[in-house]
C-alpha cells in the first residue's frame, strides 16, 4: 500500500505543470483510502449488500423477515428500552453533576479529578464493568450482602440483576461520565452576565432557568442524550460478559448467530442485524450532529 | 449572589457530590474486597487472587498479545494518519471533509455490526496474509480512528504548519525530515494524547477479538472470569486503577508539554 504512495512523494517535488501537480496529490492521500477501503467500507458494504441477497444469491429481503420472529422483537425491545433509559437517567444525572463542577473552580483540583475519572468511567464499558458489578451486587456482591445482613434485600421480589432494569443500572456507569464530558462544555457557555441580566429585569430564579438558561441548554441537553443512547445501544462487551448463556438483546443475538456451531448458522439475518443497528446509531447520530449545531450558535 | 442562594448551591454540590462519589467508588471498592478474598467466608484476607495472575498461562499471554496490539496499533495509526492528515492541510484541502467523515465513520458503525462484515474478510486475511492474533491490529487501527484524527486535528490545528513546512521545504528539506523534525516535534501532547487513547482502547478491546476467535486480553479476563471470577476481578480492577494513574500523569505532563510550546511564557 505505501508503495503507492512512495512515488508520488518522490516525483510531486518536481517542477511540472499544474494539472499533473494536482493528479499526483492525489496520490498522497492513496494509502489512507486504500486503507479504509478495505478495512471499513469494504466490511460496511459486506453488511449492507450481505443483508439484501439471498443464500443461494440473488437480491431479497427475506433476511429482514427474520427479525419479525418473537425472540429478535423482544431483543430489539429489550435493548431500545435499556438505551432509552440508561440515556435520559444517565442525561438527567449526569447534567445534575456537570453543574456541581461547572459551579466550583474552573481551574481546582476536584474539577481536575472528576474530568480525569469521567474520561477513564465513560471508557469503562467492557469485560471489567460486568464483573465490577458482580462484585457489587452480584449474589455474593459486597453491597447485596450488606444490605441483606441488615434486613434489607433488594432481590426479595425478583433477581433483576441480569434483566434490564439490572442493566440500564450497570449501563449508568459509563454513561453518567460521558454525559459529564460531553455536556460540560456547553453548561462553561453559560455566561454569569445572563443571569445577573435575568434578575436586573426582575426575573426569578425560576424564570432564569425557564426562560434563559433551560432554551439555551436544551438542544445541547438533547444531542447529547441521543449521543448516550447510541453509546448504549452499541455497547457489547458487558452483556457478553454478564449474561453468557445468551440474553435477549440486539448484540448477543448477532453474537449466537455469528459463533454458532450449529450448520445452520445464518450470515444473511446476521448481516440484516446488523444493518438495523447501523440505521438505527446513524439516524441517532445525524440528529445529535444537527443539535450539535443549533447548540454552537450561543454557547461554545 | 445573595447569602442564601449561595448556601443553597453549596448544599446542592455537596449532596451531588457525595452521592455521585459513593456510587461511582463502591465498585472500585466492592472490586478490591472481592478479590482478595478467601475461600471461606470467616477466611482471613488474601492476596492469592492477584497472585495468581502471573500465575494463569492465559492472562500472561493476553496481556502480552494486548500491550504488542496496542503498540503496532498506536505506530500504524500514526504512520497511517498523521502523513494523510499533514498532506491533505498542505496539497489537498478540498478533501479535508471527506477525511474527517471518514474518520468519524467508525462512531456510526457499532463495532459489533462492523465485526459482522470482518468475518469473511478475516477469513481471507487468516489465510493469505497471517493467522496470527496480531492481525487484530488492522481493525484496531479503524477502531481508534475517530479518537486519534481528533486528537492529532486539535494538535495540527494549534501550528503554523504552511508556513512550518514552506520554510523546510524552501531550505531543501524533503516530505519525510518535515514530517519526522518539524511537525512531530511541534506537536507532542497532541500525539501522545492520539496514541494512549489507541492504547487505553486496545487495552480494553473485547468486542472484536471474542467475534473473531482472537484471544487477547479481555477475552482472557472473561474465560478466566468463568472459574475463578476472584482473578478476573483482581485483573479489572489493577487495569482500572492503572488506567487512573496513567490518565493523571497524562493530564500533568500533557499540560507542561502543551505550556513550553504553544503558549511559552504565559505564566510569568
Amino acid at each position: 500500500m505505501s508503495a503507492a504512495g512512495n512515488p508520488a512523494v518522490t516525483t510531486a517535488a518536481r517542477p511540472d505543470s499544474g494539472g499533473r501537480q494536482r493528479s499526483l496529490s492525489w496520490l498522497g492521500a492513496m494509502p489512507f483510502f486504500v486503507y479504509v477501503g478495505i478495512f471499513l467500507l469494504l466490511p460496511t458494504a459486506i453488511v449492507a449488500i450481505g443483508s439484501f441477497t439471498a443464500s443461494g444469491g440473488g437480491v431479497t429481503l427475506s433476511n429482514f423477515a427474520g427479525i419479525d420472529k418473537p425472540f429478535m422483537v423482544k431483543a430489539f425491545t429489550n435493548s431500545l428500552v435499556v438505551s432509552s433509559i440508561s440515556a435520559a437517567a444517565g442525561a438527567i444525572l449526569g447534567a445534575v453533576l456537570a453543574y456541581a463542577v461547572v459551579t466550583g473552580n474552573p481551574n481546582g483540583l476536584l474539577r481536575r479529578i472528576i474530568m480525569s475519572a469521567s474520561g477513564v468511567l465513560a471508557q469503562f464499558g467492557g469485560v471489567a464493568l460486568a464483573f465490577a458489578f458482580i462484585a457489587t451486587i452480584g449474589s455474593v456482591g459486597f453491597v447485596y450482602v450488606f444490605l441483606k445482613d441488615h434486613g434489607l434485600d433488594i432481590y426479595a421480589n425478583s433477581v433483576w440483576f441480569y434483566e434490564p432494569p439490572g442493566i440500564t443500572l450497570i449501563y449508568l456507569y459509563f454513561q453518567i461520565p460521558l454525559m459529564v464530558l460531553v455536556f460540560l462544555p456547553a453548561l462553561d457557555g453559560i455566561r454569569p452576565q445572563w443571569r445577573e441580566a435575568t434578575e436586573s429585569l426582575g426575573g426569578s430564579t425560576w424564570h432564569y432557568w425557564r426562560y434563559v438558561a433551560g432554551p439555551l441548554l436544551a438542544p445541547a441537553f438533547l444531542g447529547c442524550t441521543l449521543l448516550l443512547f447510541a453509546n448504549a445501544f452499541s455497547a457489547y462487551a458487558t452483556l457478553s460478559a454478564l449474561l453468557t448463556n445468551g440474553g435477549s438483546y440486539v448484540p448477543l443475538q448477532i453474537q449466537a448467530l455469528l459463533t454458532g456451531e450449529t450448520e445452520q448458522s445464518q450470515p444473511g439475518l446476521a448481516q440484516a442485524l446488523a444493518l438495523a443497528m447501523v440505521f438505527i446509531v446513524v439516524v441517532v447520530m445525524s440528529l445529535y450532529a444537527l443539535l450539535q449545531r443549533r447548540t454552537s450558535r450561543w454557547l461554545h | 449572589m445573595s447569602r442564601s442562594r449561595r448556601f443553597k448551591l453549596r448544599i446542592f454540590r455537596v449532596v451531588v457530590l457525595l452521592l455521585m462519589g459513593a456510587f461511582f467508588l463502591m465498585p472500585v471498592g466492592a472490586m478490591l474486597e472481592f478479590s482478595t478474598r478467601g475461600n471461606e467466608v470467616t477466611s482471613p484476607r488474601t492476596l492469592d487472587a492477584w497472585l495468581r495472575i502471573a500465575q494463569t498461562p492465559g492472562l500472561v499471554k493476553g496481556i502480552v498479545t494486548s500491550l504488542q496490539l496496542a503498540v503496532i496499533t498506536s505506530l500504524g495509526m500514526l504512520a497511517l494518519l498523521l502523513p494523510t492528515m499533514v498532506w491533505v492541510r498542505l496539497r489537498l484541502p478540498r478533501i479535508s471533509r471527506i477525511v474527517e467523515f471518514i474518520c468519524l465513520l467508525p462512531l456510526t458503525v457499532p463495532a459489533i455490526a462492523l465485526v459482522v462484515g470482518l468475518k469473511p474478510l478475516y477469513v481471507w486475511v487468516n489465510i493469505n496474509v497471517t493467522p496470527s492474533v496480531l492481525a487484530l491490529a488492522f481493525a484496531y487501527l479503524i477502531l481508534v480512528l475517530p479518537y486519534s484524527y481528533r486528537s492529532l486535528d486539535a494538535g495540527l490545528a494549534a501550528i503554523d504548519l504552511k508556513t512550518l513546512s514552506e520554510a523546510a521545504r524552501s531550505l531543501g528539506a524533503g516530505w519525510g525530515t518535515v514530517m519526522l523534525r518539524i511537525v512531530i516535534p511541534n506537536m507532542p501532547s497532541a500525539i501522545l494524547n492520539a496514541s494512549l487513547l489507541s492504547v487505553a482502547l486496545v487495552l480494553g478491546e473485547y468486542t472484536v477479538a471474542n467475534l473473531l476467535n482472537f484471544q487477547n486480553l479481555q477475552v482472557e479476563v472473561a474465560y478466566v472470569g468463568l472459574t475463578d471470577a476472584n482473578t478476573s476481578t483482581a485483573v479489572a480492577v489493577g487495569a482500572l486503577l492503572l488506567a487512573f494513574i496513567l490518565l493523571m500523569v497524562l493530564t500533568l505532563v500533557g499540560g507542561r508539554l502543551q505550556q513550553q510550546h504553544y503558549i511559552p511564557g504565559q505564566r510569568a
